[in-house]
């Protein structure tokens, strides 16, 4: 079953049509046929206007999708030798983040990832994507350990925020966020991050103030939600489509300001239609930036780091 | 406090109410208890009621810190004015404007030099005046000044934060001063000097989860409210009534979060003597650190 969002209506009735049609015609019917492939033309050329342009808020959604790939599909193909590893060793194991010891292309790497799970269950299961200070704790302990034995750390970014719960402030929330970020700009190995779906807030930036910062192309990566800032500023959560636009958090504006470094591109239609297709683009991103850090030695690679944060929102001078 | 602010003022004020223009009284949030502004000052701003801290702004603030309330403040550069051209109800470079009015500061960091007992130490303060001591990349940009200043001078840094998080009208941008001023406070402590944090009232959201919670040590003010989010989203999200004191000072001490909690009256002699503990075997060396002292072949 798939699941069409509200702007992709036109394309499923016209997926719809398509499918109506195909029971009809069993026993190969020519002018089927051919109306079977007008509408798919008709459909494609919809579809690639419709995410062609695609508004703020309707990106939001697409990053939400609930069939878009997760951090775990993008283990399961890209990852060899997929160790899981658990626990912060003080208090639990975060399920919102999926770490552990890897090949990406035959370079061993630390993985750490935000998963939201792709069914009822495993969402509860993975708290929503929702990290708590043990999620956190954990990336930290990972990146240390990457840094220890000089393995590259892929970071997978796709969380609505971190967990704001009783226990999570009681056990530090604020305090494991800053020490992770204080970690990607301390660790001596390249650390790639991935924004794949949803970079929400500090919970996001915790493990992804990488070297090099990728986005999906519909993917958003915002300093609060749509609707928290519509609730806040507008005083009314259903401004959360004019929040998204102001709020300027896609893919494309986030590489216009300099805050990410490469833009990936997704097949037609957003990642949730071509999973492999996507899966597989962001392999060869991920490629890239680790080569595009290649000539930098574990010094210079920490210092630019810390270079390039520096200067985000100084005055452009010419 | 004498007889004449202990008996005479309730009655007073009942009479003066109208005529006196408001910003001779202050009513207590906490016990209602009108304060007499004088009054109010001369007890940094704590109801002498029921104690209640209220919040101070930057400026008081660094007076109280400072020997005789002197200091000197340090110029901070220049940011990205609206990058985003962001605009709700009001536009963001309306907003700025009516807050540079209200407070006559630039933005919502003031960072001065000064000695606390003699010793010379850097301050950063976030002014909750300014736009709620949002962080946008004004105050990134204060933090790294001051934190520069520090290293070049040897001295402490001292960050006292109230912030209700990051700057929403700057984007991914305000977000985005979390690693920047993560960097600027790790840059203090690599050259091995103090970095406290006295975290005043309301310190949450990306300032708690950022500068403010890598501290060598932790100081909070009494009853301060400190979290990473808010109490109502918290609220909505875990539909359950919060503990009684939750996010405050005292719970954050209980959690160890915190170092120390203290009065307000308490804070300057704590942090002298805190900074005087940690800055001995930097002072024998001529202010160097004594790990940087090792001589090199
Ligand atoms: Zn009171």
């Amino acid at each position: 079953m798939k699941t069409f969002l509200d702007f992709e209506q036109p394309i499923a009735d016209l997926e719809g049509k398509i499918e109506e049609l195909r029971h009809l015609s069993n026993n190969d019917d020519i002018n089927i046929t051919e109306e079977v492939g007008r509408l798919k033309e008709k459909s494609q050329r919809l579809l690639f206007h419709t995410y062609d342009n695609l508004s703020p808020w309707q990106k939001v959604q697409v990053a939400r999708h609930p069939e878009r790939p997760h951090c775990v599909d993008y283990i399961d193909e890209l990852i060899r030798d997929f160790t899981p590893l658990a626990g912060d060793r003080q208090f639990g194991d975060d399920k919102a983040i999926t770490s552990g010891l890897g090949k990406f292309r035959d370079q061993s790497c630390m993985v750490i990832g935000q998963e939201k799970g792709a069914n009822t269950s495993e969402r509860v299961r993975y708290n929503f994507g929702m990290p708590r200070p043990e999620g956190y704790r954990k990336a930290n302990r990972l990146m240390r350990m990457a840094d220890h034995f000089r393995l590259p750390i892929i970071s997978f970014v796709d969380t609505p925020g971190a967990y704001p719960g009783i226990g999570a402030e009681e056990r530090g929330q604020a305090e494991a966020i800053a020490k992770c970020i204080e970690t990607c700009l301390t660790v001596k190995v390249p650390l790639i991050s991935i924004i794949i779906g949803e970079g929400g807030s500090g919970g996001a930036i915790a493990i992804a103030a990488g070297d090099q910062v990728l986005m999906l192309e519909h993917s958003v990566y915002s300093v609060i939600s749509p609707e928290g800032c519509a609730s806040i500023l507008w005083r009314d959560a259903g401004a959360a489509q004019t929040a998204a636009e102001a709020l300027r958090l896609t893919a494309t504006d986030l590489k216009k300001f300099g805050l990410i470094d490469m833009v990936v591109n997704e097949p037609l239609g957003g990642a949730h239609r071509d999973k492999l297709g996507t899966i597989n683009a962001v392999g060869n991103a991920i490629e890239i930036a680790l080569g595009n850090l290649k000539s930098r030695n574990s010094g210079d690679l920490c210092a630019q780091r810390r270079k390039r944060y520096l200067k985000l929102g100084e005055e452009i001078t010419e | 406090m004498n007889w004449l602010t202990n008996f005479v003022r309730p009655k007073l004020k009942q009479l003066v109410k109208r005529d006196v223009p408001d910003n001779f009284w202050r009513k207590c949030p906490n016990c209602e208890y009108m304060i007499f502004h004088r009054d109010l000052e001369a007890n940094l701003s704590v109801c002498q009621k029921c104690g209640h801290h209220l919040r101070l702004n930057a400026k008081q603030r660094l007076t109280m810190l400072f020997d005789e309330g002197k200091y000197h403040r340090v110029e901070l550069p220049n940011v990205l004015l609206d990058p985003l051209n962001f605009r709700d109800q009001k536009r963001y470079t309306d907003r700025l404007k009516e807050a540079r009015v209200k407070t006559s500061e630039e933005d919502a960091l003031i960072v001065a030099r000064g000695e606390m007992n003699g010793l010379p130490v850097v301050t950063a303060v976030l002014n909750f005046d300014f736009m709620g001591g949002s962080m946008g990349a004004a105050v990134g940009a204060g933090l790294i000044t001051a934190a520069r200043l520090a290293v070049a001078e040897k001295t402490p840094l001292i960050a006292v934060t109230s912030s209700g998080g990051a700057r929403m009208q700057e984007g991914a941008i305000s977000l985005m001063q979390m690693p920047r001023t993560v960097i600027a406070v790790r840059e203090v402590k690599e050259a091995g000097l103090p970095y406290i944090v006295v975290l005043a009232d309301p310190t949450t959201g990306g300032v708690t989860a950022s500068f403010a919670m890598l501290g060598d040590i932790h100081i909070a003010e009494k009853g301060a409210l400190i979290g990473f989010a808010g109490t109502r989203v918290i609220e909505q999200t875990v539909r359950e009534t919060l503990p009684d004191g939750f996010q405050r000072a005292e719970y954050l001490l209980q959690h160890g979060m915190v170092d120390i909690v203290t009065e307000r009256c308490d804070l300057r002699d704590t942090l002298i003597r805190v900074i005087s503990l940690l800055m001995q075997s930097n002072k024998l060396d001529d202010g160097v650190p004594a790990s940087y002292t090792l001589r090199s072949s």
